[in-house]
């Protein structure tokens, strides 16, 4: 039987968090993450997860301000989370393109020294202009490069942190010899970078942090089978997972490496409640709580890609034709492209449904993973694992601090019951919770 | 009687090359979090304001200008924001200032890995940025290049300062570009408004459009406003130009006087370069600390002969930019009392070993102290600006 692996995200900016809760606290003070890093070592999870985004989304032209807005420095709050916690994973999304592999290899060498072991990176390319106007260089990676620096900036971390081998610290106080020769030198030249001088940071106890991959297009599955350890995606109904996950897996031979090398975790939410039919209409009550009639519109507009402030939420959807060319939602990926394409799917489901606009948001946008009582929702993660749509699930509540309790207090025992979910952490570090051995050199790839 | 403010600057073993063999260190820990938690909290016990923690882009060096090949010496070290990160939850009351470099790193991700570091202490960050000054740190970036010193240039801190003087600028620009996107969430911008379904009032959210030689960054910041709403910035000067940096750039500055005449002749150039600045210290104060490396023992003698013994196993007497005091926690608090009216506000004091002279400082300079009626015997307030007794700005992009 397969194992379960468990992750938590703290949700920001999108809507999934339902802030309007009256149980819904800070997303921004300390003690919320605390809390809910806590419940997810508590239960037992793999690790904490923080996604990143280095722009504040705009709506028209303005701050987008339907959802959550605000979110800390991911890794930083990383290393306050490793002083309150003990085993579990802290991973964080550190973009690519806009940062410098010196910098972001130092800081993760550091978070897994700060933490025993339990750092991960997610390696993400997001590469818009508009993110840019926040940076030094600006947006200037084509679409058709950020892969090839990605990977490039990936091998190069290796190399840095395959500059201190195990052992370097020799902190001799007796013969006097602190660091053995040459600890840290390094030297890549490459089509992205061209760097050398002397690595600052020692071999973390992972060797190489968890490298986690969340791109979707065939760049990013190939990117992942070479080079991650785990991949993300978005795919959370099984009949879409099923395929992802087949696709995925086969790129790995090619790359020597096993089906276990790499696990698949989709992003998932979980509503229980007592019954299965409490749990149903709760879900639907907090769907309606993330598709507001405001989001409702705000998403249409995303597609339409013009003001449609003045149609009816509850009403059919607008007589007039998307503008494909014109950018209302900008920083949001999910309105990047192919939006002619969804326009017209959405007008055929609309019209054979007779949905409203709201309605149709909610079932394009909404909706939960996994609901029902403990038993049923531990039933349907266990069968999905199982069936080969996921090797694990990355939870995201939709409250904040305390929405993970149920999850962890009412399904994870029944996992465990089914002996598909560990009981105990039995390794320490990250890699360990994975069944991930140790890391291997970088590959030769591209 | 007059009080002074305390700090201690952390550093690897100590401030003396030697240190990490001095029998009480812990030379196989600088890599973990445990020796971290457990010097700041013995600053925390000993009530001082802040602890500063050091970091470079590039290793350790006995050179000031290059790399070397030295392995006898401290070599590596971590990223001191996350340092001060993991042992934030770990104290309650101590301020935490690291170092960043400003010259390679994009100052939109050090704006908001300070603001978030002060949102993980509630309210007790700050942040000393630094130039890179060596040309083969840029080589770790491969970006731009950056001026090599030569060996006479570094004889003098006028000279280095002068050919620095660009990256200085720069810097300038990366504090004034972080501090817009600290204060570019007005603090009551969070509403939730459920008639309306808005989380934020976006009109309290401003970008923060700054336009500069050599980049350029928009704004607003992702991270709300923090609980100080700025940090506490504090550099390191030692010659005009950094003068001028802390005049503009900074609510501390650190320098490092030899003596009383040196003091003297040190604060009337600061004074020159607030003026020159046109900074208005009733609005925006500028507090002055003088740095001093110690080596403190119950007797002057044992303090001599440790330092001795440091140095013979260095290969070479401790020099430091800073005045180097080695005698009694006593005597140590005369020299304070005797400096602090020449117009300091504080001290940062160096620990030549750890934990040793750190010890020394919170367990008998401290109490010394006291009994002089010159330190706090509780804590009374809980962040960093409250104990230096500055109050929390205002964001400059609130409408009054
Ligand atoms: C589960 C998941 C999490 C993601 N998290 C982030 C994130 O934190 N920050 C970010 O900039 N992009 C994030 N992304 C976006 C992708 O990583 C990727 O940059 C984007 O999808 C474009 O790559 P692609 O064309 O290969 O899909 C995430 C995507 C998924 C599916």
């Amino acid at each position: 039987m397969k194992q379960v692996h468990l992750a938590v995200q703290l949700p920001a900016i999108h809507n999934v968090t339902v802030w309007s809760d009256p149980r819904s606290e800070s997303q921004i003070s300390i003690d919320s993450f605390i809390r809910l890093a806590q419940a997810a070592e508590r239960g037992k999870f793999d690790f904490f997860f923080l996604a990143e985004g280095l722009r504040l989304r705009e709506h028209k032209g303005e701050v987008y301000d339907l959802d959550v807005v605000g979110r800390p420095e991911n890794l930083t709050v990383l290393a306050a989370l490793a002083a309150v916690t003990d085993r579990l994973g802290l991973a964080g999304t550190v973009n690519a393109t806009f940062n410098e592999p010196y910098e972001v290899a130092r800081r993760l060498a550091s978070l897994d020294l700060l933490s025993g072991g339990r750092a991960a990176w997610n390696v993400v390319t997001s590469y818009d202009a508009f993110t840019g106007e926040n940076f030094r260089r600006g947006g200037f990676l084509d679409e058709a490069d950020r892969y090839t620096r990605a990977a490039e900036f990936l091998r190069t971390a290796r190399e840095l942190w395959d500059s201190w081998a195990e052992g370097d610290v020799l902190a001799d106080a007796a013969s006097g010899h602190f660091v053995r020769e040459g600890a840290g030198r390094f030297a890549h030249r490459g089509r992205h970078f061209d760097i050398e001088g002397r690595f600052t940071t020692p071999r973390g106890p992972q060797g190489h942090p968890v490298v986690i991959q969340a791109g979707e297009s065939d760049a990013g599955r190939e990117f992942a089978a070479s080079d991650a350890d785990v991949i993300f995606s978005k795919y959370s109904r099984l009949e879409e997972a099923r395929p992802f996950y087949a696709d995925v897996k086969s790129r790995l031979a090619k790359y020597g490496r096993t089906h276990g090398q790499l696990k698949i975790m989709p992003t998932a939410t979980a509503i229980v409640a007592d019954t299965d039919e409490e749990a149903v209409a709760y879900a639907d009550e907090i769907t309606r709580a993330q598709v507001s009639p405001q989001t409702a519109i705000a998403h249409l507009e995303g597609v339409w890609g013009r003001d449609l402030s003045g149609y009816d939420p509850d009403g059919p959807l607008p007589d007039v034709d998307p503008e494909p060319e014109s950018l209302v939602l900008k920083g949001h990926s999910v309105f990047r492209k192919g939006r002619e394409e969804t326009a017209r799917r959405w007008r055929k489901l609309a019209d054979e449904r007779g949905l409203s606009i709201r309605e149709l948001m909610i079932e394009v946008h909404g909706g939960q993973t996994f609901v029902g009582s403990p038993r049923t929702v531990a039933d349907a993660i266990d069968h999905y694992v199982q069936s080969d749509g996921a090797d694990g699930f990355v939870l995201v509540p939709h409250l904040t601090p305390g929405g993970l309790d149920e999850v962890v207090d009412r399904v994870v025992p029944l996992l465990q019951e089914k002996g598909v979910f560990r009981e105990e952490y039995t390794g320490t570090t990250l890699r360990e919770h994975l069944g991930l051995g140790a890391p291997t050199s970088p590959e030769e790839t591209s | 009687m007059v009080t002074l403010h305390l700090a201690v600057a952390l550093n690897d073993a100590g401030w003396h090359p030697a240190a990490w063999r001095a029998p009480d260190a812990r030379p196989a820990e600088l890599f973990s979090p445990g020796y971290w938690a457990d010097l700041v909290a013995e600053a925390e016990r000993g009530l001082l304001d802040f602890v500063t923690l050091e970091d470079a882009l590039g290793q350790q060096s006995a050179a000031f200008h290059r790399p070397d090949d030295r392995t006898d010496q401290v070599r590596g070290g971590l990223d001191a924001v996350l340092v001060a990160a993991r042992v934030a939850p770990l104290t309650s009351r101590i301020g935490l200032v690291p170092t960043t470099n400003v010259t390679h790193t994009e100052p939109f991700h050090v704006a908001i890995g300070i603001a978030t570091l002060d949102h993980a202490a509630r309210g007790r960050a700050g942040w000393r940025p630094q130039i890179a000054s060596r040309a083969a740190d840029a080589r770790h970036f491969g970006r731009r290049t950056t001026p090599q010193l030569t060996d006479e240039d570094v004889l003098s801190e006028e000279r280095i300062a002068a050919r620095l003087r660009p990256l200085f600028a720069e810097a300038a620009d990366v504090v004034e570009v972080a501090r817009r996107l600290w204060d570019s969430w007005e603090d009551d911008a969070e509403i939730r408004d459920t008639a309306t379904g808005r989380f934020v009032d976006r009109a309290k959210l401003h970008a923060v459009d700054f336009e500069g030689p050599l980049f350029s960054v928009r704004g607003p910041s992702i991270t709300p406003r923090s609980p100080q709403g700025q940090p506490l910035v504090a550099s390191l000067a030692h010659a005009s130009t950094p003068y001028e940096f802390a005049a503009r750039a900074s609510d501390l500055v650190f320098v490092t006087p030899d003596d009383p005449a040196d003091a003297r002749r040190i604060l009337a150039e600061v004074d020159t370069a607030v003026r020159t600045a046109g900074r208005d210290l009733a609005a925006r104060p500028l507090k002055r600390f003088a740095d001093l490396v110690v080596l403190l023992d119950d007797t002057e003698a044992e303090a001599v002969a440790r330092k001795d013994r440091l140095d013979t196993l260095a290969g070479a007497e401790l020099a430091s930019d800073a005045h180097i005091f080695t005698g009694t926690p006593a005597a140590l608090a005369d020299l304070l009392l005797d400096w602090r009216p020449l117009g300091f506000d504080g001290f940062r004091l160096r620990p030549a070993a750890l934990p040793h002279d750190l010890e020394a400082i919170t367990r008998a300079l401290v109490p010394e102290l006291r009994r002089r009626g010159a330190f706090r015997t509780a804590y009374t307030e809980t962040t960093l600006r409250g104990h230096l007794g500055l109050t929390r700005p205002v964001s400059r992009y609130a409408r009054v």
